[in-house]
Order: C-alpha cells, then sequence, then structure tokens
C-alpha cells in the first residue's frame, strides 16, 4: 500500500510542478504579487512530496520488500543496512529519484533564501525549476517507475551490484548530484534575467552562493569519485578519462569558469553577456552528461538504438531546456547592453583569460567523447579517443592556465600591473622551482620535465600564499599591522587563495606520483619478498574468510623498512554469493601523503599468487588539493557578503564605491 | 553513480578484475618490457570500454600484449610495432587517434577555439574602446532623476 502512495505522491509532485512551472511565470508578467507567491508555496509543497516519494523507495529499499521491482534487482537480505540505503541510487531508477531529490531540495531553498530577490526575478527562477523539475518527474513516471510492482513477490533480491557495495556509493552520488543540479538554479537564474531583459551586478551577486555551493559539491564528487575508483578497481589508476568521467568534469570545468566570470559580472559588471550563456551552458553540460551516462549512447550506438525510450526522452529534455535558453538569449542579449571597460591587462583580462582557456578545455573534452559516435554515426569508421589524447591536449591547454593563475588576484581591477605582479610573484617561481629541486633530487631525478611540472604545482602553493602576504601588507606595514589586515580581510580573500593552493597541491601530486610511482608485478608464494619503493613487501600467508555475503581469499603481508616492521597490509579476492561476481579488494597502507598499495591476481599453476605491489609517492595531494579547493568553496560561501544577502538594487547600481579586492 | 558504468565495464572485461600484464607474460629486459608497457597504455582493448590493452584483463588484450612482445623482440621500433598492429586491427585500436583527414576537427579543435576566442575578444574590446561607455537614460530613469531633482 504504502509503495502505491509513494508513486502517487510522485504524481502528484508532478501536478504540483506543473503549477509551478507555470502561475509564478503568469504572476511575474502580470506583476500579481499573489500568482507570484504560488510559485513560493508550490516550491515548498512539492519539496515535502518529492521528498516523501523518495522516503517511500527508501523505506522499500531498507525493509527489502522484494515486491518492489526496483528492491528485487538491486538488493538483498543479506546487505548489510548501509548499502541497503545506499543502493536506492545505486540504480537508473533510484538515481533519477535522488536527482529529482535534490532538484526540488534547491528550488526550496531558494524559495527559503531569496526573500530579498526581487518578487518577479524569484517567481521566473522558481517558474523555471518548476519547467525541469515537470520534465524530470515526467521522464521518471514514464520510463523509469521505480514503484513497479511484482506479482507474486519473490523471495529474496538479486542482489546489489558488488563493486558497488561500499562506502563510496553512500557519498559519491549524492555529492556529484549536489553539484550537476545546484548548476540548475544558474540556469533558471540565467533564465529569469533572461526573461526580464534585465541583468546587473546584483544578479551576480545572487548568483554567486548558488555557483559556488554547487561547484564545491561537484568538485567534492569527483574527486570523491576518482579515489573510490582509485581503490575499488584495483589497478591503482585514479582518472581514465572515461566518457562518464569526462561528463562530469566537463560541467564542473565549465562551472569553474563561471565562477570566475561572475566574480567579473559582481565587481565591475562586465562580461553580462558571457556570464549568462556560460550558466546556461553549464547546466547544459549536467543535463548532457546525464544524457551519455543514461541513454547508454557512448557505452554501444547499437544499445541505445535498441532501447531508445529512455535515452530519446532524456534528448528531448536536452534539446528543449538548452535550444529553448540559447533561442530565448538570442533574441534578447541585445537588451541586456554591455558593462564596465576595462585595460586588457588587469584582474578582468586576467579572468577573461581563464574563462578562455577553460572553456576551450570544456570543448576540447566534449569533443574528444563524443567525436567517436558522431564520426562513426555519419561515416561509419570507427576511431577511439582515450587516455593519451586528452592527457596529450588537455595537458597543454593547462599549463599556460596554471602559469597565470597566480597572477590573477594580484593584478588590479580596471588596469593591473603586470611587471609589478610578475615581481611580486618571482620569490614564489623561485620557491617553487628550488623546493621541486629538492623533491626532483630526493626521488633521484626522473625527467627534466617532471621537475617542471612538480615546480608549477609549488608555484601555484606560494602564488596563493604571495596573494595573502600581499594583502595583509608584509613587508610594507609594521607586522602585526599586517597580521590584523590579514585577519580583516574578507573570507572570499582566503577562499580564493584556499582554492588555488589547493590546485596547486593536486598538481604537485599529479605529477609527482606518475613519475615517480613504481610497480612490481611478480609472482609470490607464502615467505616470499617484494620490493616497493623504500619498503620490502613480505607475503606472509593467504587465509579464508567469510563476510555477510561473501566469501574471500585475504593475502596478508607485512611491510618492512630496512628490516624494521612498520605494518600489516591485506588485499583480498572476493566472490560475492549470490552474483557469483568476483572483485578485488586492494590493499592499501598510508604513509603520509604517499601510499603502499598491493593487489592480488590470480592464483598461478605452480601453487603461487599472482601479486601486484605498487608504491605511489605524493598519490594523496591529488585528493587532499581537491579537499583544500573544496574547503576554499566553504569558506568564500561563508563570506559575510553573501551570508548577509545580496544588496538591492539601488545600492548596486555603482558597484566603483566597493572596496576593489 | 558515474563509477558505476566503468566499474561495471571493467567487471565484464575481466574474469578477475585485478589486472592486466601477468609475469608469465613480461619480457626478461627491463628496457623492451617498458616500451612494451608504453605502447601498450596507447592500444585500445577492443572488446572493453575505454581500457587500453595494458589495464585489461581480457582474453584479446592479453593476445595482443603478447603480440606486442613479439615485435619489440623481432626488433621493430615502436612506430612499428603500432603500425603493424593497426593494419591487423585498424584505427579503432588507437587510443590517441593519428593526425588525418578524419580527425581533423578532432585535433584542430582546441587550436580553433582558442583563436576564434583570441580573435572574439580582440574585436570585441576594440568596438566597445570605441563605442561610448555607460548607456543613455530610460524614460523612466529620466523621470525618477526627475523626480528626485524637484525634491
Amino acid at each position: 500500500m504504502i509503495i502505491e502512495f509513494g508513486h502517487y505522491l510522485l504524481i502528484l509532485s508532478l501536478a504540483v510542478s506543473l503549477v509551478m512551472a507555470i502561475v509564478p511565470m503568469i504572476g511575474a508578467w502580470r506583476r500579481d504579487a499573489s500568482l507570484m507567491l504560488v510559485g513560493h508555496n508550490s516550491a515548498l509543497l512539492l519539496f515535502v512530496l518529492a521528498t516523501c516519494s523518495f522516503a517511500v523507495l527508501v523505506q522499500a529499499h531498507m525493509a527489502s520488500d522484494f515486491s518492489v521491482k526496483n528492491v528485487w534487482e538491486n538488493s538483498h537480505s543479506l546487505v548489510p543496512t548501509l548499502f541497503k540505503f545506499s543502493g536506492v541510487w545505486g540504480n537508473h531508477e533510484g538515481s533519477m529519484m535522488l536527482w529529482l531529490f535534490i532538484l526540488v531540495l534547491f528550488t526550496a531553498l531558494v524559495a527559503i533564501f531569496g526573500g530579498n530577490l526581487p518578487e518577479t526575478l524569484k517567481a521566473n527562477v522558481i517558474g523555471v525549476q518548476g519547467w525541469i523539475s515537470s520534465a524530470f518527474i515526467l521522464f521518471i513516471v514514464l520510463t523509469s517507475n521505480p514503484f513497479t510492482r511484482l506479482d507474486p513477490a519473490p523471495v529474496e533480491g538479486r542482489d546489489l551490484n558488488p563493486v558497488l557495495q561500499d562506502i563510496g556509493l553512500a557519498i559519491h552520488p549524492p555529492l556529484l548530484y549536489l553539484g550537476y543540479v545546484g548548476f540548475s538554479v544558474c540556469f533558471s537564474f540565467a533564465v529569469a534575467a533572461l526573461l526580464e531583459g534585465r541583468i546587473d551586478a546584483a544578479w551576480a551577486r545572487w548568483v554567486r552562493p548558488w555557483t559556488l555551493a554547487a561547484w564545491t559539491f561537484l568538485t567534492a564528487g569527483i574527486a570523491m569519485g576518482s579515489y573510490w575508483a582509485y581503490y575499488e578497481l584495483g589497478w591503482g589508476g585514479w582518472w581514465f578519462w572515461d566518457p562518464v568521467e569526462n561528463a562530469s568534469f566537463m560541467p564542473w570545468l565549465a562551472g569553474t569558469a563561471l565562477l570566475h566570470s561572475a566574480l567579473v559580472m559582481e565587481k565591475r559588471e562586465a562580461l553580462k553577456i558571457w556570464t549568462i550563456l556560460l550558466a546556461i551552458l553549464t547546466f547544459s553540460l549536467s543535463l548532457l552528461g546525464t544524457f551519455l551516462v543514461r541513454s547508454g549512447v557512448l557505452t554501444s550506438v547499437h544499445a541505445f538504438a535498441s532501447d531508445p525510450t529512455r535515452g530519446v526522452f532524456i534528448l528531448a529534455i536536452l534539446v528543449l531546456f538548452v535550444g529553448g535558453a540559447l533561442t530565448l538569449f538570442g533574441l534578447r542579449v541585445q537588451r541586456l547592453g554591455a558593462g564596465g571597460i576595462f585595460a586588457p591587462i588587469s584582474r578582468e583580462g586576467a579572468l577573461v583569460l581563464n574563462n578562455l582557456i577553460l572553456t576551450v578545455s570544456t570543448a576540447t573534452v566534449l569533443t574528444g567523447t563524443l567525436y567517436p559516435t558522431v564520426l562513426e554515426a555519419l561515416t561509419g569508421s570507427k576511431i577511439s579517443v582515450g587516455a593519451p589524447f586528452f592527457n596529450l591536449t588537455f595537458g597543454l591547454l593547462m599549463v599556460p592556465l596554471l602559469l597565470a593563475v597566480p597572477f590573477g588576484p594580484l593584478l588590479a581591477w580596471k588596469r593591473g600591473d603586470l611587471l609589478g605582479a610578475a615581481q611580486r610573484l618571482m620569490a614564489a617561481a623561485a620557491g617553487g622551482l628550488v623546493v621541486a629541486a629538492i623533491v626532483y633530487y630526493a626521488n633521484n631525478g626522473g625527467p627534466i620535465l617532471s621537475l617542471l611540472g612538480m615546480a608549477i604545482g609549488f608555484y601555484l602553493m606560494l602564488g596563493a600564499l604571495t596573494d595573502l602576504w600581499m594583502r595583509g601588507g608584509f613587508g610594507r606595514v609594521k607586522t602585526n599591522i599586517a597580521f590584523r589586515r590579514l585577519i580583516g580581510l574578507p573570507r572570499s580573500a582566503f577562499g580564493t587563495a584556499l582554492a588555488h593552493f589547493g590546485l596547486g597541491v593536486t598538481v604537485l601530486g599529479i605529477v609527482a606520483v606518475s613519475v615517480y610511482a613504481t610497480e612490481t608485478v611478480l609472482e609470490m608464494k607464502p615467505g616470499d619478498t617484494a620490493d616497493a619503493g623504500p619498503f620490502t613487501v613480505h607475503f606472509d600467508k593467504i587465509e579464508e574468510r567469510r563476510g555477510p555475503n561473501f566469501t574471500e581469499e585475504n593475502g596478508v603481508f607485512s611491510v618492512k623498512r630496512a628490516g624494521a616492521d612498520v605494518g600489516q597490509v591485506a588485499s583480498a579476492k572476493r566472490i560475492y554469493t549470490v552474483r557469483k561476481m568476483p572483485t578485488t579488494e586492494a590493499g592499501i597502507r598510508t604513509f603520509g601523503v604517499h601510499q603502499l598499495y598491493v593487489s592480488l591476481g590470480d592464483l598461478t599453476d605452480a601453487g603461487g599468487v599472482v601479486v601486484r605491489v605498487w608504491w605511489k609517492p605524493y598519490i594523496l595531494c591529488i585528493w587532499l588539493g581537491a579537499l583544500i579547493m573544496m574547503v576554499g568553496g566553504f569558506v568564500s560561501l561563508s563570506d559575510r557578503r553573501l551570508r548577509i544577502g545580496a544588496p538591492s538594487r539601488r545600492s548596486s547600481a555603482k558597484p566603483a564605491l566597493e572596496a576593489a579586492e | 553513480m558515474i563509477k558505476r558504468l566503468i566499474l561495471i565495464v571493467a567487471l565484464l572485461c575481466s574474469a578477475f578484475p585485478a589486472f592486466a600484464v601477468n609475469p608469465d607474460e613480461m619480457l626478461a629486459d627491463p628496457a623492451l618490457e617498458a616500451r612494451a608497457r608504453e605502447i601498450s597504455t596507447h592500444l585500445r582493448c577492443l572488446v572493453c570500454q575505454n581500457q587500453s590493452i595494458d589495464d585489461s584483463n581480457a582474453e584479446l588484450a592479453k593476445d595482443l600484449r603478447v603480440l606486442v612482445r613479439d615485435r619489440i623482440e623481432k626488433g621493430e621500433t615502436n612506430e612499428q610495432v603500432i603500425d603493424y598492429i593497426v593494419s591487423r586491427y585498424g584505427e579503432f585500436v588507437l587510443l590517441k587517434p593519428r593526425f588525418e583527414m578524419q580527425t581533423l576537427l578532432l585535433w584542430g579543435m582546441p587550436a580553433f577555439l582558442a583563436l576564434v576566442g583570441l580573435v572574439g575578444i580582440v574585436v570585441f574590446s576594440i568596438k566597445r574602446r570605441k563605442s561610448p561607455s555607460g548607456k543613455p537614460l530610460s524614460e523612466a530613469e529620466k523621470a525618477a532623476l526627475e523626480q528626485i531633482l524637484k525634491n
């Protein structure tokens, strides 16, 4: 009964979101306050309805109600409780429900925190959110209903895919969707601004917290997914340039560009048109990502052609929203007007360069991801585009961007002093080179390019510190005054510095691990040893064990450094009993930011087992950097300017009076 | 959910997802083996989704790895090995497609877009510089201004 109630709530949500899509927009058009208020109320009501519907599905999974097809296909009574919960979105239908839940959550947040928005803007934003939620609820109800029943009800479920039985599934998709879907708010703001035909610095300030929040979550989601793949897949890779990864990376790149261009718009009222376009494109890329992943078009064109219902539906949503928004953009763009003027060498100029490179990078990833599919559809010719292509093209594009990053915050608005900024960054560049050289020699050299790569990483970190140093005025005023100034800086300044610092940490990790990682593949028997970096790995024993829903062969290794024991590491080969599916549980031991990674392979005829041992120095820097970026995002989000809300339009009409930061 | 697909595909590709290169395949000479690994990362496992033969545990990937090592032992250069594999399996096997007519757009896109972007920025800023900054007051704003001045 409760399942049918959940289904009913979902259909009711559709009705409410249709009201939300139409009524407030009419209200905004006719300046009717009561109609606009309907938008606010229906956003809250929709949140309650869709959340309850989602909760019913969660409840069905927790209670292992196998009369529900979705639960039967993706769960089992023996699955640990946490994975019963996260298994809700470990499948197509459930993940669309999570998508919807986060969408209505953001819409409700706009309604609740949007009190300082002009009435019509708020009504239009909620209206656009209404269109998006209507489309997605319709998609779920018509093609991906999670509440389908089975009669008679099976006694036992078919189990959750073993690779998904991991804490990663509980964290990664919600974070990723918070990012993906968060950009829908920016999209709605952009469309609402186009509908109103008016956009100014206040608009940018309203949009900024949403962009920041979405970007921060997406950063966390991608980093988390990367770490999950790293330890779960068992071959030590952390980024594969897989189409599915690219699908999440493209909105991140575009979102990063949006974050920076919205800054220019907020401070200087320039780049208006571009910012609107980016806001539309970023969410379009999120939708495109959803389409690519959900339709299966990239896995195989043929799989898509054989069951195209879902794919075609999402494609229709994609065309409708992207096409509609871009058409509106084309019609209204003339009315937006131009903003402030700036010299090429200025903070604005640096941010334009940032946007140019990030946009070209996004387009490069997009081209590489879609090229094989499109080429095959057009000419029948089959090619592959994989990691070596992306590493080369994307890598080359990133070099000038990374070199330019520390310059941005050091240049003044309107007209900057490039030579002065370069002088101030001399110390960071020299320091970066020195520290990189130390790491280089400590690790017995390597290609000279790796030295330069690591130097860029350290230069980014030191560059971020230089920015804070300069803002405090260290060396120019008394140290205690400089400290007081530093503490008094707006939090967004710390957010910027943290994010740029984190970028440097990530770059360092990527370069260092790709050069200094060692890999040993060998056949081992208990008693054998293998070298891995500064460690020796001693194979102690292999033992059979039994988990709640799997059996495993667990290989135990003791790790020694210069003869002294430093601990144990264990890697297992599991067989999940229901699906008879094998997985590898990698054994990972962390030493500071370095990791020792052990993975068990096949048993050999000679009675040994193939073991792969990696020494991955600096690997944790990759995710540590992302974590620092994320913290930077949250610190910036807590800035007073955003916390107390945006100014009214009148006061924002003179942005020149604001403190230049 | 973003990892789900690769995870599943990874599993489909391999009986044991643990790894690809096995000790019995490896060449005795570390320099030659390193070359084999380098070549392997650029060749696609034909039955997998976006996996190099170096990462894949599929049977076909193993055959290709052995083939690559055979050719290296015969004294061929990296280019010759890759040419040979392409002649047998087609361009599809290359994870980094060659620069040719059908990949012109793929390889040209970054440079082309960067150029278009740069030209666009320059043209736009020159145009902006020539036109007067700011826009005239709208009727409503004029009225508001008059109102303020009157008081």
